[in-house]
């Protein structure tokens, strides 16, 4: 089944808020799936700055000196850490060095970028949420998952959202068929995979096609082309946010907007807490058609 | 008329309370404020109740409806009066997927749009959707009428026997075996007393009818090689 919740805030009086208000979609939806839970939080970028997300099942060592140990390597660095994850706030120039640093320490990278932070474990949303104080974060955008896992392990790398790409990531409800053909393809592309899971495969189509030149719009018109199973997608950039379902469309979904935001629910009580949710326009969005928002043009 | 808020009392307390409802009992007309999208809310009714439910509901309300009349004021999730078999389901916002799905009687009357799969295998019920309707509708659908005041999506009565389909709007594709048939006095007839009952305003002169080709009924061994 799976459980996916999206949050694109158009008023900034409630960024402060927006943690909280994914955390209470995301644990609202708890019933669609207990495996798994996960949030990408979208926040404040800063000039020149970046962040990357790592994770680690012993976070006591792991996360022991890893700011000094950076230091060392050349990278300055703020290490952050909550719970299993660190958020290691560098210069962005220093990225790729960064990458490979923490590759090379054993730990997992949930996600890159100048504004996504992900945070994803084992259990239920509830759980996960308190134990990342995901309630305290604020930001311009965000998407979370529950999982009922259809395809391999339940572990924190088979946990959405998947992030292929530098700020982008996704969540999906539904199950691909032809994801072991598509791997393929990318990995001759150049494409690495953490794991065997379709939703990976669907993340990094989405990040090749963006990297071919291609705005996520166009990559989400392309995925209803060469992606074959059933989807909902959710999906994150740095600036925006963008939803898709397959042409059959049995996966559920509703949206809502108001003047504040736009806001995505597998499900109407996902969206019940959210405010002036009585007023707001709520639809359910049309099979085989893309959706997308985003912050730089809906200020233009 | 006693009031359900779900925000404070349990969906079971509530659904419990329609099905111990006796013959003779003064108190047959519900409200339930609150409803939050709450899942299947008044199903497996079997008396002559009244539900009103201010607000939106989840998936499966009014499910296997037996005799109930349930206003939904806001918009219902998927599998909206699934199987009903009599009585009266009224959505006066939009509907999700399977609306109506193999209902054998009673009218389902969508105000606004309905997904796709509408009607699915419908058997008998009334359906009628002052909107559009979604792709797949009417699906292998037997028996009943399926009246749609705005537009079809694709592959409308695939695989259909001998259900009725109306639609006023345009039919974005009709599916396997459907075909658009001749209106009849009968037809015109039938028409009026649903619109009428589903207080859609439309003449019945304005829709079209579609129906079965019966194709699909025998085998036909010139098909062979398509198994």
């Amino acid at each position: 089944m799976c459980g996916i919740v999206g949050l694109f805030l158009k008023d900034k009086a409630l960024e402060p808020q927006l943690g909280a208000l994914l955390s209470d979609m995301l644990i609202t939806m708890t019933d669609r799936g207990p495996d798994s839970a996960g949030i990408a939080i979208y926040g404040d970028l800063e000039q020149g700055r970046a962040k990357l997300t790592v994770q680690s099942a012993t976070p006591e060592t792991a996360f022991a000196g890893l700011a000094a140990a950076l230091g060392e390597a050349g990278i300055a660095s703020t290490v952050t850490v909550k719970s299993t994850h660190a958020v290691i706030d560098i210069p962005a120039t220093d990225m790729e060095a960064a990458r490979a640093f923490v590759a090379a320490r054993g730990l997992r990278i949930m996600g890159a970028g100048e504004s996504v932070e992900i945070y994803k474990e084992v259990g239920l949303p509830k759980d996960v949420v308190a134990r990342f104080d995901i309630r305290s974060m604020g930001g311009r955008h965000g998407i979370g998952h529950t999982r009922m896992a259809t395809e391999l392990a339940v572990t924190t790398l088979g946990a959405h959202p998947f992030s292929t790409g530098a700020d982008q990531c996704l969540v999906h409800n539904g199950s691909l068929s032809n994801h072991n053909n598509l791997r393929r393809t990318l990995v001759k592309q150049g494409m690495t995979f953490e794991t065997q899971n379709d939703s990976e495969v669907a993340a990094a189509y989405l990040t090749a096609e963006m990297a071919a030149g291609k705005d996520l719009g166009e990559a989400l018109e392309g995925a209803l082309d060469d992606l074959d199973g059933f989807f909902t997608f959710v999906v994150g950039t740095k600036s925006g946010f963008g939803v898709v379902r397959d042409p059959i469309a049995c996966k559920p979904a509703v949206m809502a907007e108001t003047d504040q935001y736009i806001a995505f629910g597998s499900e109407y009580r996902a969206l019940v807490n959210l405010p002036g949710i009585e007023t707001a326009r709520v639809w359910e969005p049309e099979p085989a058609t893309v959706y997308f928002w985003d912050h730089e043009k809906a200020a233009a | 008329m006693p009031t359900f808020d779900l925000a404070s009392s349990s969906l079971r307390d509530f659904n419990s309370a329609l099905h111990t409802i006796a013959e003779g009992d003064n108190d047959t007309a519900f409200e339930v404020v609150n409803p939050r999208g709450s899942h299947a809310l008044a199903v497996g009714i079997d008396k002559p109740v009244t539900v009103d439910v201010r607000g939106s509901v989840g998936y499966y309300c009014a499910g296997m409806n037996d005799g109930g009349t349930v206003t939904v004021h806001g918009s219902a999730g998927p599998g909206v009066a699934e199987n009903m078999m009599k009585g009266t389901v009224t959505i006066e916002g939009d509907a999700s997927q399977y609306a109506g799905a193999t209902g054998r009687g009673g009218l389902l009357v969508i105000k606004g749009n309905a997904a796709s799969r509408c009607g699915i295998s419908m058997k008998g019920i009334n359906i009628v959707v002052h909107g559009s309707i979604g792709h797949m509708s009417a699906f292998m659908a037997q028996s009943g009428n399926l009246v749609v005041l705005g537009d079809a999506g694709d592959a409308l009565g695939d695989s259909l026997y001998e259900a009725r389909l109306f639609v006023r709007g345009s039919v974005k594709s009709l599916g396997a075996d459907c075909i658009e048939k001749e209106m009849r006095p009968e037809h015109l007839e039938l028409l009026a007393d649903l619109l009428a009952k589903a207080g859609a305003d439309a003449k019945p002169e304005e829709f079209k009818r579609y129906g079965s080709a019966r194709t699909l009924y025998n085998f036909n061994i010139d098909n062979a090689d398509a198994y």
